[in-house]
């Protein structure tokens, strides 16, 4: 699968359109001459003016995000402001500019041997699914993807509340559990997984959300000898490989960088998925 | 701008500082034909590479902090056997294309490392100069090498002659006088000093209130160093003769003017290429 490279350097681009979705903030962005990126892949965002006027003169690096949707020369981004850099990407407005550096990593690969695809995600997590969902069900045919034709994904999201749960718009016939309730199951999603999966284990699981979400995850799908593909996170400071700052314990001892050796990364090379995470936001 | 350092004719002022730019990873995001249009850099420096494979520190790995950067990577390398077999090939071949010149950086806990390291790459032409990273615990006296001038002065004394390529001593700015371990350096051999590296620095957790870095302290970067390397930088020009190469928090040709204005021969760009990878190449280009 090819991947799309990133053009070297950062580029300046204008602020399309900034939607609420709940708790959540759909960012546009005008992208005409970028390269489509394969589902999964992400990119390394900056407000172009005033960038480190937030709190404690933050944000300095730029954040990193999953493209979550790609239509006609338009990169769509999903928000939650949980920080300075996520607070002041929030607050742009249209025509308003943004550094950008993408495509970056890996993407998505197609289930194989017949599996069904099941897509899980959890809170802002939901992002990459989008893109990946419109791929398999051949909506668009982001560069490098490989739509399965046929079978319709299983989507399965999870939110802590009402206000995140609107977030399931973003993709089609979600099923939606929240821990609270107000929407849906009332169940972590991780529970759907396991009725889907003693259902019919003849499946390939695409997940990301929280590291406490991707471990249950991956610990299910260990135990069923289902494979699955786990989009994660990492505070990064540069996405490229140079910093080595995003990296993740492999399971034969060493490391994985997520920005260069994921962010998509199989289930089985990883030891567990540790909640240290905990990125600049 | 070209500039003549050590020998090596370089075709402007601006190289890497070590560890902040993985060519080949960089090869694998942008391509090569893309990065070698607009190659940032003069002379590449390679990341550190040790005697003994690296895996690097825990994670967390990264603490952001007003504009700069907390550090504890943990110089994860593949080893000498590593580097030498799987990387400078690599290297090599893409930066012969630049008509770049490489300088390996190595490090090492004592002189008999430090000379191993230097004489198995002495033999390979691809590389054409040295700097050692000297930011190490000394284990008798507990401190950096790089920051006591006597221990200083004898482990360069003692490698010297371990290679007649360029060896650029990188300097550590924890140290009481940075000037003094930088005419240390040249008094021991060194053909070239550079600095300032990262600062000590440590964050929290704001949860849990322990150290937020899986290597508990780390090192500073970023423009929040950058008057502190102009100082230094500065002191060091007064004491030695041999060509400084400058950095820490630079961003643009301004702050690389500074550096050059007080004594620096070459400049570095390392934290600001995280934010953008030709950042470099820009410098390089408004300094003409």
């Amino acid at each position: 699968m090819t991947m799309a490279l990133a053009p070297f350097g950062q580029r300046l681009l204008t602020v399309a359109a900034v939607e609420e979705l709940g708790a959540y903030r759909v960012l546009r962005v005008s992208d005409r001459d970028g390269p489509s990126p394969a589902p999964g892949q992400f990119a390394m965002l900056a407000a172009a003016a005033g960038w480190g006027a937030g709190e404690d003169e933050r944000p300095h690096l730029p954040r990193a995000f999953s493209y979550a949707r790609w239509r006609e020369g338009e990169a769509h981004f999903l928000l939650e402001d949980v920080g300075p850099g996520t607070r002041r990407l929030c607050e742009l407005r249209v025509g308003e500019q943004l550094r950008l550096l993408g495509p970056l990593g890996n993407g998505f690969r197609a289930p194989s041997e017949g599996r069904r695809a099941i897509l899980l995600g959890g809170g802002v997590g939901i992002a990459p699914l989008a893109i990946w969902q419109d791929a398999l069900l051949g909506e668009s045919a982001p560069a490098g993807s490989d739509a399965t034709g046929g079978k319709r994904p299983t989507v399965l999201l999870g939110f802590r509340d009402q206000v995140r749960a609107v977030g399931a718009a973003l993709l089609h016939d979600a099923q939606v559990a929240t821990d609270d309730g107000s929407v849906g199951r009332h169940s972590l999603v991780t529970e759907l997984l396991d009725e889907e999966l003693a259902r019919d284990a003849h499946a390939t699981v695409y997940a990301c959300g929280p590291a406490p979400m991707l471990e249950a995850v991956r610990a299910q799908c260990a135990e069923r000898e289902v494979p699955a593909q786990l989009a994660l996170e990492s505070g990064m400071a540069c996405g490229f490989g140079a910093c080595f700052g995003c990296v993740v314990p492999r399971r034969d001892g060493g490391y994985l960088r997520v920005c260069l050796d994921g962010p998509v990364i199989d289930a089985a090379e990883l030891q567990r998925v540790d909640a240290h995470a905990g990125a600049p936001a | 701008m070209s500039v003549r350092f050590c020998g090596l004719e370089l075709a402007h002022p601006v190289i890497n500082a070590s560890g902040t730019f993985d060519l080949l990873a960089a090869r694998v995001a942008f391509g090569e034909p893309a990065l070698r249009a607009d190659f940032p850099f003069a002379a590449f420096v390679s990341k550190t590479i040790t005697l003994e494979p690296r895996a690097g520190n825990p994670p967390p790995r990264l603490f952001e902090v007003p504009v700069g950067l907390i550090n504890s990577i943990g110089l994860p390398n593949k080893g000498l056997e590593g580097y030498l077999a799987h990387e400078l090939p690599g290297l090599a071949a893409l930066l012969a294309t630049c008509a770049v010149p490489l300088i390996t950086n190595v490090m090492g806990s004592n002189a008999e490392e430090i000379a191993t390291l230097l004489e198995r790459c002495d033999e390979r032409e691809e590389i054409a100069a040295f700097e050692l990273n000297v930011s190490c615990p000394n284990v008798q006296t507990g401190l950096d090498i790089g920051a006591d001038p006597s221990a200083l002065e004898h482990v360069v004394r003692a490698v010297r002659p371990a290679t007649r390529k360029p060896l650029i001593v990188k300097l550590t700015p924890n140290a009481a006088d940075v000037a003094a371990c930088a005419h240390a350096a040249e008094f021991a051999g060194a053909d070239a000093v550079s600095l300032i590296n990262t600062l000590r620095a440590m964050a929290l957790d704001p949860d849990t209130r322990r150290p937020w870095l899986g290597g508990r302290t780390g090192g500073l970067s970023g423009p929040a160093i950058r008057a502190v390397a102009l100082a230094q930088v500065a002191a060091v020009a007064a004491r030695v003769a041999i060509p400084i190469v400058g950095m820490g928090g630079v961003q643009c040709a301004s702050h690389a003017r500074d550096l050059l204005d007080v004594g620096a021969t070459l400049v570095a760009v390392g934290t600001e290429s995280f934010r953008d990878p030709t950042t470099g190449a820009q410098i390089a280009r408004a300094l003409r």
